[in-house]
């Protein structure tokens, strides 16, 4: 019959128009700037460069590599590699960047820079409202506001951030096992002469070349061969552990 | 007390124009039926503008505009001001006059049909002879301007849009004025406001509105639905298909062209919905004996404004038809319904209004609703398509 389809139509949007004064379950909005929708963990919108510890500038991973600035497809990262050198979360000494910008108007958040960071020093952040007073300068987003805490970025993204964390650790726990390794090595040269060999065999056996942060490492950190110094290897942990984000942290301090 | 109320605006008119020197009068009359005229229904587009996105937003489960003054009352006032400071942009190789007085052209064709809109008892700014007629064919130079607006902007999407506007407007001009005999027939006069005496009175509760009788209530929303087409509104707002033809006819407007178009097309609704009070719904009259007291033109705008709520809420509900189905849907139903409707106009006045005539028209209109409701659903079903010149 002809019609039917639009009274049924008509009722439907009638129940519509009704019910949304008194169920508030079938609004599906929300008032913007007042309320908001809580951001998916998955969410991306621009990078940020993570610094472990309170201090931006000693803490920060990046160690100008330049490599995210190569692989960015559409060019928007600028880094110039500073000459001084500091030391990174197992103490190495590394460079790092005396400037590092990212033009917000050409990023497209493709993240290809995370993918392809081998430090964990480039993440995404998820704040959306970004928008400039300023369309030229005010779009470069400079080191200092790009750097942001580990902390942030535990909070933003908890599941990656714990893997990162947990990564970072056993690198760490590694590289202090190795150290120790190398040092009881040292010292059993010193003792004795007659058994250098000896050693310089054990030294080379611990020796082995670690494996690349970035790289998900087996669940057992490597089972230290004496007594490391000061912490011991952390196993993986889960997210939201208290335990892991302070022990992060105090890796660089 | 109650005629004061009723006459209020009539009185004052006249108490005005005595003020003024006899040299004057003539002009100061028609100003003084023009201006508030063009006020009343100005506000009344800005009202139904936030009242429409509202009512959408509240339809798809939304809240709609709710930010600019006290519940986003105000939302129209900021819309003015924007399209009013906006860029009026004139593409290189338009039709300069043309493209200038075609939105102009809108405006006056929609303003020119409220001169014979009787808005309350003796509320009518021209009391033609032949009001109706005069109605039509003010209303049919919207589609002059629509044309213009197509063909002079030079953008195939632009033209597309007017000739989808004119083919549809044609089409449903014709259901549209056929609709509208049978109460002619009845009433006897071309004249609006003779058309609106003939339907007051009462038999028994219900009041002597044409939509109160088989062949008006078909009329009725025969009228209502050629009245949506020609105001270019949902369901048959094809010139303006924006996923097919960017924006229709008025693709090369902006700044304040566009809001008068915008202006002109509601205007041209709010009329014809005044004109379907006027001819159906009883005009000024009130719908229940003890409730004449109620000045007429509060009746009227109550009524207006429950079909522009119509209006909105057909809006929120219909998709867009398809360019066949609108076609099919204006040759192959409006027309014959609207004939048939003639003849039972006119058997109504030879059978009697009681049983009798109930039976005989009711059948008549209910039987061919039937028939040609079958008829266009399953003959023009969409079938595989045939592709006879492209393989």
């Amino acid at each position: 019959m002809l019609g039917t389809g639009l009274i049924k139509g008509m009722a439907e949007t009638a129940r519509n128009f009704v019910g949304s004064y008194f169920e508030a379950d079938r609004l599906t909005t929300v008032q913007y700037p007042e309320e908001r929708v809580p951001v998916k963990e998955a969410a991306r919108s621009f990078p940020f460069l993570v610094f472990d510890g309170e201090d931006p500038e000693k803490g920060l991973r990046c160690v100008a590599c330049q490599i995210c600035e190569k692989e960015c497809p559409p060019q928007c990262i600028l880094i110039v590699k500073d000459t001084a050198k500091k030391p990174d979360f197992v103490g190495k000494m590394q460079f790092q960047p005396k400037i590092f910008d990212i033009d917000l108007s050409v990023c497209m958040s493709c993240q290809i820079c995370v993918e392809v960071c081998p430090f964990e020093a480039i993440k995404m952040d998820v704040d959306f409202e970004m928008s400039r007073f300023d369309r030229f300068e005010g779009l470069l987003i400079h080191k200092r506001e790009l750097s942001k805490s580990n902390g942030h970025f535990q909070k933003i993204h908890p599941t990656d951030a714990a893997a990162v964390d947990a990564n970072l650790a056993a690198e760490k726990a590694k590289a202090e096992a190795k150290a120790a390794a190398e040092a009881g090595a040292k010292a059993k040269a010193a003792a004795t002469a007659a058994a250098a060999t000896i050693a310089a065999g054990a030294g080379a056996a611990a020796g082995t070349p670690a494996t690349k942060p970035g790289i998900a490492l087996p669940a057992a950190p490597a089972v230290p061969t004496s007594k490391p110094p000061t912490s011991p290897a952390l196993p993986l942990t889960m997210p939201g552990q208290p335990t892991t984000a302070p022990a992060a942290i105090s890796f660089v301090s | 007390m109650i005629e004061l109320a009723d006459q209020f605006f009539v009185l004052s008119k006249q108490q005005i124009l005595l003020l003024m020197p006899v040299a004057a009068q003539p002009l100061a009359s028609v100003l003084l039926s023009i201006i508030p005229i063009i006020g009343v229904f100005a506000t009344l587009f800005a009202l139904t503008t936030v009242l429409e996105r509202k009512g959408l937003g509240r339809i798809q489960n939304r809240l709609g505009p709710n930010r600019v003054g006290p519940f986003g009352f105000l939302q129209p006032l900021a819309d003015g001001i924007k399209s009013l400071t906006k860029e009026d942009v004139v593409p290189f190789r338009t039709d300069g006059v043309l493209h200038f007085l075609a939105p102009v052209l809108v405006m006056v064709a929609a303003l020119l049909a409220y001169s014979v809109l009787p808005l309350g008892r003796n509320m009518v700014a021209l009391d033609l002879d032949a009001g109706v007629l005069f109605f039509f064919a003010v209303g049919a130079s919207t589609e002059l301007a629509v044309f213009m607006a197509g063909w002079s902007s030079r953008n195939k999407y632009a033209m597309l849009g007017a000739m989808r506007a004119i083919a549809q407007m044609i089409s449903y001009e014709i259901p549209l004025i056929l609709s509208t005999v049978g109460v002619l027939m009845t009433a006897g006069t071309l004249s609006t406001t003779g058309i609106v005496e003939a339907q007051s009175g009462y038999s028994g509760l219900l009041p002597n509105w044409y939509v109160l009788t088989p062949w008006g209530f078909a009329g009725f929303f025969l009228f209502l639905i050629a009245a949506t087409a020609e105001a270019n509104r949902s369901p048959f707002d094809l010139p303006e298909g924006e996923s097919e033809i960017v924006a229709g006819y008025f693709t090369e407007y902006s700044g304040f062209k566009f809001a008068m178009f915008f202006f002109g097309e509601y205007l041209g609704l709010f009329a014809a919905n005044a004109l379907a009070i006027t001819l159906f719904l009883g005009g000024w009259n009130s719908p229940l004996a003890i409730l004449d007291w109620v000045p007429s033109y509060v009746w009227f705008f109550a009524k207006l404004m429950g079909l522009i709520g119509l209006s909105i809420w057909v809006r929120g509900t219909t998709p867009r038809m398809r360019s066949d189905q609108l076609m099919n849907f204006a040759w192959k139903f409006m027309l014959p319904m609207s004939l048939v409707n003639v003849l039972a106009a006119g058997l109504w006045r030879f059978t009697g209004h009681g049983f009798l005539g109930w039976f005989v028209c009711g059948s008549l209109v209910a039987g061919s609703y039937c028939w040609l409701g079958v008829e266009l659903s399953t003959k023009n079903s969409l079938k595989k398509r045939v592709y006879r010149f492209a393989t």
